[in-house]
């Protein structure tokens, strides 16, 4: 029988290790050991921390398959920019004006996700995924068709659908800027991200994400994935659970999306599709379902190997393929277990 | 007219959706998992294709065949090597495997290839004029639909009929109790993998000459679309495949006609969606509900 | 061990051809159920099932297999909608309720096939059965309001004690899939006692077990009842622990009631012998 309960254990050391993380990077970054590219890893390196934390969230502990992650990602990203761009005068003090466009990031995400979960959550399995597949999708189209723009009277928006406007359509006065250009994205974004931003992103998004696991909600959402009918007849109300998941989840993506969004100063929604969805769904799988602290380090290990791996250029994505596959085959695959378990046991005796 | 025209785009590019899904909807039906490279399947046989005919200069046909053989060989070695080991994983081991599957055509195919595009020769070319020259049937359009109707008839006699198609649905339904019946489930399961590779390079071919631009990621796309397709019929139901893709290709071409250019494929997946939730089996799927 | 041994009630008629033990006359009945049915496609898998138990009556449900026990669990609990008839739970019509509102207005149910939380502690199980006992809000959880410690204490304390009916208190931390067979089946109607019921639906809770073990089954069923006043309804193959402990007994055959009765009365009725044994040549 297996014994539970170290969890308060695992989540301490979960703290600590970023901290720790965080706190040798800072030292390593100030003593200019870090080189420049390995620099620009550290924000987006959190970004997906962050997201493959949410998604763990919604595959892992509410067990629904998400394909359509990155369009929560998306959303915040651009809202986050809009906020941050129109808020340049209101809030002259960067890191408050990033909070602030996180927030609105989160917010706006969570509302997607709301309108998105009330319909998708009735369906089950492979088509929920599906469905998730095709509203990341349509959330891709739609910010493409986005114009939006900004001067003194306040937001101006346009939606390109026949392909004809563009920022003139706008209608902006002297001085002001167009801040989403429909397919090309957001350009000349004022970038505000730092990587203690995103430092303190995962340390809140595990800070949410730990408590509601341990809490009355996160057992609700834990029990209705391991059995719907038991858990409705203990009377729990399944939507609302399933949908607290999925919100959540949704508005850390959100807020992941406008620390990355405002981190540089182009960005195109193409880059936030169904492909940046997989990545991160795979950085959950490999680390392991529900469990935290395996995302955080699957998604530096699996950020990090595709760059260390440049030397071998045109070579690097394929390794990265095949080191996917050999990972699942070697984890779940009971033949190749028993292989493996054969050559230890043969290593072992030759030891012994 | 211009309807008229639309809707056979539409029907000839829902054709090729058709083919691609029953692809995906026969293994699904069979081994209960999304094959997420069959996409990139689809795109190996039209560079196999391309190449045949390009630098070995066969004829058409059989640079076909040559397609067909190539994928049902690379399906079979595919199933047999990535999916076979993880029969009894969870189906969220085997979609990352899937997943690894397709980055890995993918980055070969751009390494054999190079990711600059390659302009494809349709297989047939020219165009039937109707009514006067008002309505234009390109011979791709039509011999797209040919071969769509004659795969349709042929796979539902093939599994209504033969032995091995009995096989195949027995395995669909409960592959411990085929087992016992001596059906040899892993053949069965690979004989699946063969003919929706083989069907993913015809479409292929018919894809390429439909848009004549050939890249490591041409299959993505068109995969997903039929992926929704076999779902919009509901996944598991070879009707539901051909009925799935070509109701998507309609809209699809008809919304770019009429609706949005930018927005045609947000409107394809919307009505996804709007099904699922009518229907959340797909149109022609079953709903099973959980036994208590 | 209990002094005070079980002891069944002299059952009496009640208005609407059922019978429910004499002490609980004065009191009205838990559930009350009239002409209910349910159709798959043209099957009447259900018909006319009319049934009413006492406050604190210790009733059975049997029946060969196939005869529609479980789906009459299923429309009490609305897994499935009944196509004909009310069902009154404490006088109250629960028709177009869900299984979640139903557990809220006081049936719970354990199942056939064990569902637990497979992947959670023992003692989460019935914390989650506690779910509309100790209540807080989401945010509270997250940012560990006092409330939240307030309630988490109260609901450690009750699962305790609610697990020590069954002396599980030690497996508290175990994972409950890994539990043994019979553990499951304790775990179950621990997470429905959990759920505060004023009806406890027990789907054959002694299979699998060996005598022994059903034995203390029995006593632990008698003591549930003795100590919560609840009513306890139960479809067992074992019959000895019917016979032993139920005082109303209900036999189902091909979806219709056949006999209803006391144990003495079912043992001897002919139409349920040939149910069971079929019609002597």
């Amino acid at each position: 029988m297996k014994t539970l309960k170290k969890t308060t254990k695992v989540n301490l050391a979960t703290y600590l290790g970023v901290i720790l993380a965080f706190t040798c990077v800072t030292v390593a970054k100030g003593t200019g050991l870090l080189s420049n590219s390995m620099n620009s890893w550290l924000v987006p390196i959190c970004c997906y921390i962050v997201m493959a934390i949410s998604l763990n969230l919604t595959v892992g502990i509410s067990g629904e398959l998400s394909l359509g992650h990155a369009g929560f990602m998306s959303v915040g990203a651009f809202s986050g920019v809009v906020t941050a761009m129109s808020l340049q005068q209101a809030i002259p003090f960067s890191p408050l004006r990033l909070a602030v466009s996180m927030i609105v990031g989160a917010a706006l995400a969570a509302v997607v996700g709301l309108i998105v979960g009330i319909p998708v959550l009735r369906l089950r399995g492979d088509y929920l995924a599906i469905v998730t597949l095709a509203f990341g999708e349509i959330i891709k189209q739609l910010i493409n068709c986005l114009l939006v723009g900004w001067d003194s009277r306040g937001l101006h928006f346009a939606f390109n659908l026949d392909g004809t406007q563009t920022i003139s359509s706008l209608g902006l006065e002297e001085g002001g800027i167009a801040i989403i250009k429909g397919a090309q994205g957001a350009t000349g974004t004022v970038t505000l991200s730092s990587f203690t931003a995103g430092f303190v992103l995962v340390m809140l998004t595990l800070f949410i994400v730990l408590n509601l696991i341990q809490s009355r909600t996160g057992r609700a959402i834990m029990a209705i994935r391991d059995n719907r009918i038991a858990a409705e007849s203990v009377g729990l109300n399944i939507t609302k659970y399933k949908l607290t998941a999925f919100v959540t989840s949704a508005a850390l993506a959100g807020a992941a999306g406008a620390l990355y969004g405002l981190n540089y100063s182009n960005l195109s929604s193409s880059i936030f599709d169904f492909n940046t969805s997989i990545l991160i769904l795979v950085f959950v799988v490999l680390g392991g379902l529900g469990n935290i602290w395996g995302s955080i380090v699957a998604t530096v290990v699996l950020y990090i190997l595709p760059e260390a791996l440049r030397e071998f250029r045109d070579y690097r994505m394929l390794l990265y393929a095949i080191v996917l596959i050999l990972v699942m085959l070697v984890t779940n695959s009971p033949q190749v277990k028993a292989i493996l378990g054969h050559i230890k046991g043969k290593g072992a005796k030759s030891h012994g | 007219m211009e309807f008229l025209n639309n809707l056979i785009i539409g029907v000839s590019l829902g054709s090729i959706y058709a083919i691609i899904a029953l692809g995906y909807t026969m293994v699904y039906g069979i081994a209960k998992m999304l094959n997420f490279a069959h996409g990139d399947v689809i795109m190996v046989g039209g560079y196999i294709s391309f190449c045949t005919t390009f630098y070995l200069d066969m004829p058409v046909w059989l640079s076909v065949l040559a397609a067909v053989a190539v994928c049902t060989v690379l399906g079979v070695v595919i199933e047999g090597l990535a999916y076979r080991p993880l029969r009894q994983a969870t189906s969220l081991a085997v979609l990352i495997t899937a997943i690894g599957v397709s980055y890995f055509l993918q980055n070969t195919a751009m390494l054999i290839w190079s990711p600059t595009p390659k302009f494809y020769t349709a297989v047939v070319s020219g165009s039937l004029s109707l009514l006067g020259g008002q309505l234009q049937v390109s011979y791709v359009s039509i011999l797209t639909v040919a071969v769509c109707l004659l795969i349709m008839v042929v796979l539902t006699l093939f599994i209504s009929k033969s032995k091995l198609g009995k096989a195949m649905r027995a395995c669909s339904e409960d592959k411990g109790a085929a087992q016992l019946m001596g059906i040899n489930v892993n053949r069965t399961i690979s004989i699946t993998f063969a003919i929706g590779s083989a069907l993913a390079a015809i479409a292929g071919v018919l894809l390429c000459s439909y848009t004549p631009q050939l890249s490591p990621t041409t299959g993505t796309q068109p995969g997903i679309k039929a992926f929704t397709a076999a779902v919009f019929g509901g996944i598991g139901s070879i009707p539901g495949a051909f009925l799935g893709g070509l109701l998507l290709g309609i809209i699809e071409s008809l919304a770019k006609a009429y609706l949005s250019t930018n927005l045609a494929s947000a409107i394809v997946f919307a009505v996804l969606i709007l099904v699922l939730l009518f229907r959340p089996s797909g149109l022609l799927g079953k709903y099973v509900p959980e036994k208590v | 061990m209990a002094e005070k041994k079980f002891e069944k009630g002299k059952m009496v008629p009640v208005p609407s051809r059922s019978i429910i033990p004499e002490r609980d006359l004065d009191k009205s009945p838990v559930l009350e159920c009239s002409h209910l049915g349910i159709d798959f496609g043209g099957l009447k898998a259900v018909a006319d099932f009319n049934l009413t138990i006492g406050r604190t009556e210790i009733a059975g449900l049997i029946g060969p297999n196939g005869a529609g026990k479980t789906t009459v669990f299923n429309l009490l609990t609305k897994v499935y909608q009944p196509t004909r008839g009310t069902i009154l739970l404490d006088g109250v019509d629960t028709a177009g309720k869900s299984t979640t509102q139903i557990n809220r207005m006081g049936i719970a149910r354990t199942f056939q096939n064990i569902r637990l939380f497979s992947n959670l502690s023992v003692e989460d199980n019935v914390k989650v059965g506690l779910h509309n006992q100790e209540k807080y809000s989401t945010l509270s959880g997250i940012l560990r309001f006092p409330t939240y410690w307030k309630h988490e204490r109260a609901a450690h304390q009750r699962a305790m004690e609610l697990l020590s009916i069954f002396d599980m208190q030690d497996l508290a931390h175990h994972q409950a899939g890994s539990l043994p067979y019979g553990a499951q089946r304790r775990l179950e109607i621990v997470r429905a006692l959990a759920t505060n019921p004023s009806l406890l639906l027990l789907d054959e809770p002694a299979a699998g077990m060996n005598p022994s073990e059903t034995a203390e089954l029995m006593e632990n069923i008698v003591k549930i009842r003795d100590t919560f006043h609840i009513a306890i309804m139960l479809i067992e193959h074992d019959m000895s622990l019917v016979m032993g402990i139920c005082e109303g007994i209900c036999v189902l055959n091909f979806g219709q009631v056949i006999a209803k009765g006391t144990a003495e009365e079912i043992q001897s009725n002919p139409t349920v012998i040939e149910a069971y044994l079929g019609k002597q040549q």
